[in-house]
């Protein structure tokens, strides 16, 4: 299936823009608070979800541990907030430090006391580790479903250490960040959660604009090279390690940004943002969006993730099910996922089956083809 | 070794598991030569060329390469030094343009900084014109590289290898599946590379090693059985014996 992209005419694709900035500006009055905090969060995952397009829809890199650096994300964020509004507390330290009767900050909470710090800290730190753990397993060639082993067992070990640290970061309960104080407001408040869901929707749309420039050009053909024969790559005279280290570290960052902004408008950080299905469903997301679209990963995680609210409504415990028939229905009948067979010839074949459409009358590869025979 | 060969194997051995692919071999290239290899299926042709290109580490033995000892160096290091290699089948990358591909090939540096800072220089762009216009590609320019036949892709990669401007070049089979027309003009192609570059070219189809016009070094069980033209290498008793069979009429 050719994964040719559709031309748009400009008028169209301005007023997509005025309308989608217009819906995005508008949508605290036209939804309800709950639902709007539901979308920002939804909006949030579609950010991580770039990120596995980055390195499994481009690079080949089929990462289960995403939740990783989401969750690092998420924990610099939630730092920040409780420190910053843990003056009325024992040792002005934040509370739940009193309950395992630890009386002195640990070291590594200080640096985030400041602002600037814990700004660059959610997206640096996470694609540091992120290119840490990244090099060490490329440089020792660990690819395919090795590599995605070990990415997962990553992230056990993450979860089993943030799990059990209560006297460092409260353990299984986490980190709540609703009752905690921004620029003098409550960040659970309505207003605070207004100011979240733009601000996610800008950084969604800045993090599209940027993982399109990343893949635009030389690089992003190298990432499809070392996807498709990583050793050819080699032999090209590049070093597929670097390029490796630099997608999986981007896609660290972008999971920082993320899990920080789905941190804020959740409430809490835990380790359970380090659990291995929540990693998966981030696969899947990206699987039935569309699969090195990247805007196929922004849809799938925000429709996967909104259909799986409002189907857990109407029908609690169905969910998995029509999740997994999703996934399967993806792998089994749509392998570019739904934007993918969307720009492919997807629309065209499935009409023509039904006869509505007439076949394309000229064979594609009848045209001129100029036999090698005429060279010189 | 004199310092005029710009490749030299020494005693490589190469062993699988207790299997010699490669058992002893020496191997000179002067520079600007054009070289082919010959030898019956199993006889170390592809693992050579692994060994040079840094694929495989020989066991024993040394690859000097423009005075630089090849041995454990990384694949892309070794490319970057001049090596450039062609594989047997086809090895293009095929969700990418025809342009896209050559541009893979011609771009310097090879760092990420500058392929994502930088947009191509003029004088690559001009390469890859020059390249299409050489292997008749140039009304493919936007194609995707998988919808070409197997002959074009062929011819693909060995732009694409021409594009890197090594000084040695490794082409392994590069007639495999071409027709007989389409294989004479290969072989002119890399007979007109030759003198510039030194060219290495493996092969099974005598008429296409004749045609090249080249000396001949006949593999056989690891190591090389004998060297020379091509009336020299059919005349030597050793060679029909194991590979020819009998004189060719």
């Amino acid at each position: 299936m050719s994964l040719t992209k559709i031309k748009f005419d400009k008028k169209i694709v301005l007023s997509f823009w005025i309308i989608l900035i217009a819906l995005i500006i508008a949508a605290p009055t036209l939804l309800p608070v709950f639902r709007l905090n539901l979308l920002g969060r939804y909006l949030s995952l579609s950010i991580v979800a770039l990120g596995v397009d980055l390195i499994w829809g481009y690079t080949g890199l089929l990462s289960l541990g995403q939740g990783i650096f989401f969750a690092l994300g998420g924990y610099c964020a939630a730092m920040y907030l409780q420190i910053t509004s843990s003056s009325e507390f024992p040792n002005n330290i934040p509370e739940f430090f009193a309950l395992y009767g630890v009386e002195k900050l640990p070291f590594f909470w200080e640096p985030f006391r400041s602002p600037v710090f814990t700004f660059f800290a959610i997206w640096i730190i996470p694609a540091l580790v992120a290119g840490l753990i990244g090099f060490l397993v490329f440089r020792n060639r660990i690819k395919g479903v090795y590599f995605s082993i070990l990415t997962q067992a990553s992230l056990l070990v993450f979860f089993n250490f943030f799990n059990g640290q209560q006297k460092l970061i409260n353990g299984t309960n986490g980190l709540k960040t609703d009752v905690t104080q921004l620029f003098g407001q409550m960040v659970g408040s309505e207003s605070m959660q207004r100011i979240f869901f733009w601000i996610t929707a800008i950084l969604v749309i800045a993090a599209w604009f940027f993982a399109k420039w990343v893949v635009k050009g030389r690089f992003g053909n190298i990432l499809i090279g070392i996807r498709d024969d990583e050793p050819r790559v080699r032999f090209t005279g590049y070093n597929p390690v670097i390029f490796k280290t630099i997608i999986f570290s981007i896609a660290g960052g972008l999971a920082g940004i993320s899990g920080a902004l789905y941190t804020v408008q959740s409430g809490i950080v835990s380790p359970q943002f380090m659990t291995v299905p929540f990693s998966i469903e981030m696969v899947i997301w990206v699987a039935v969006g569309g699969r090195g679209t990247l805007l196929g990963a922004i849809l799938g995680a925000v429709f996967i993730n909104y259909a799986k609210s409002l189907v857990s409504e109407a029908l609690p415990a169905s969910w998995m099910f029509i999740q997994g028939g999703l996934f399967i229905l993806v792998v089994t009948a749509l392998p570019e996922g739904v934007l993918g067979w969307i720009q492919g010839d997807g629309p065209r074949n499935l009409l023509q089956r039904f006869g509505l459409k007439r076949k394309i009358e000229t064979y594609p590869s009848l045209e001129v083809n100029n036999k090698e025979g005429n060279h010189e | 070794m004199n310092n005029k060969d710009l490749l030299n194997l020494i005693d490589i051995t190469v062993s699988f598991e207790g299997f010699l692919a490669l058992n002893k071999l020496n191997l000179n290239l002067k520079k600007g030569e054009l070289r082919a290899v010959i030898g019956p299926n199993g006889a170390g042709k592809t693992t050579f060329l692994d060994v040079i290109t840094g694929k495989v580490k020989p066991n024993r033995g040394e690859v000097i390469f423009k005075g630089k000892s090849l041995v454990g160096r990384k694949e892309h290091k070794i490319a970057r030094l001049g090596v450039g290699r062609k594989f047997q089948s086809p090895r293009i990358f095929e969700n990418l343009t025809v342009k896209e591909n050559l541009e893979i090939s011609v771009t310097t540096p090879k760092s990420p900084l500058n392929l994502i800072n930088k947009s191509i220089k003029d004088e690559q762009l001009n390469e890859i014109d020059r390249l299409m216009k050489i292997v008749n590609l140039s009304q493919k320019v936007d194609s995707k590289a998988g919808s070409l036949s197997h002959g074009q892709k062929q011819w693909l990669e060995i732009a694409m290898l021409v594009g890197q401007k090594p000084d040695l070049m490794l082409v392994d089979e590069p007639v495999a599946g071409l027709t007989d027309e389409e294989t004479d003009l290969t072989a002119d192609l890399l007979k007109s590379l030759s003198g510039e570059n030194t060219v290495v070219v493996i092969d099974h189809d005598m008429e296409f090693i004749r045609r090249l016009d080249s000396n001949v070094s006949v593999l056989n069980q690891g190591t090389v059985l004998c060297e020379g033209t091509m009336e020299t290498i059919q005349k030597d008793k050793k060679v029909i014996d194991v590979y020819l069979g009998r004189p060719e009429d």
